[in-house]
């Protein structure tokens, strides 16, 4: 099953609204609960992201009997240094997303921590394509 | 104890009742969004200075049934929808959070 979700950077009130539909969803299809708490904030990660640095984009998470597979791609800036970026507290967040409570430096350390894989795409000035995936 | 529990303290006004009877365990005190994302449990009160939309969906994915807004400050309107739909509690209080934290677990024995 590919369920598909188009993330608006242009409404950042809305970032987490993809992760809470997909955490709908998932509790529908009954997946046990420990799964769909990793999944959920490994992909409200990817999706703030999405949003404060990379001006949106789509999310595809497909679903079959052994695994659940989240991928995130954006046409963003890139990640220039992803060592850098998976270090806890590294953050290139704007001052103003840093006042909402963004920019804690913990995206991209949470999702490689919530997840079972963890692989980003990543090419300066075309975009980001970052897959994440849970063993069932 | 469950988020009812909570409104017997004066210093907590009720901002948008969610479910009432959600059992919280624990509390966690914290403003940045992916620090609480990565380290509150479920169950957990989660207390914050931040009151935009966006705590609504963190406390969503964690669990959290009940979030306290400190010193004063107070959530949008798009915050108060949210947390409607989504079942959360919303408490405001004037003192910090550290301050409020400390009569939860005094007076409340959290």
């Amino acid at each position: 099953m590919i369920f598909k979700y188009q993330v608006d950077a242009a409404a950042p009130e809305l970032a987490g609204r993809a992760s809470t539909e997909f955490k709908s969803v998932l509790k529908q299809l009954g997946v046990n609960a420990k799964i769909i708490r990793k999944i959920s904030i490994a992909m409200y990660e990817g999706e703030i992201n999405m949003v404060i640095h990379a001006n949106g984009g789509e999310i595809t998470c497909t679903v079959d009997e052994k695994q659940i597979e989240v991928v995130m791609a954006d046409s963003g800036p890139g990640i220039p240094d992803l060592d850098l970026a998976m270090t806890a507290g590294w953050s290139t967040a704007s001052q103003e997303a840093r006042e909402l409570g963004f920019g804690a430096g913990m995206g991209m350390p949470n999702m490689k921590r919530f997840s079972d894989e963890m692989d980003v795409k990543t090419k300066v000035g075309v975009g980001t394509t970052l897959t994440l995936r849970f063993n069932l | 104890m469950v988020v009812r529990d909570f409104l017997e303290l004066e210093d907590l006004k009720l901002i948008l009742e969610g479910d009432l009877d959600a059992e919280v365990t624990g509390g966690y005190m914290g403003d940045l969004l992916s620090v609480v994302m990565g380290e509150a449990d479920e169950g957990q009160a989660w207390i914050t200075i931040q009151s935009h939309v966006n705590i609504v969906a963190v406390a969503s994915l964690k669990g959290v049934p009940v979030i306290i807004i400190a010193q004063g400050f107070e959530p949008d309107e798009e915050t108060l929808e949210s947390a409607k739909e989504e079942g959360i509690t919303l408490l405001g209080t004037d003192l910090d959070s550290f301050s409020i934290a400390k009569k939860l677990i005094l007076e409340k024995g959290l």
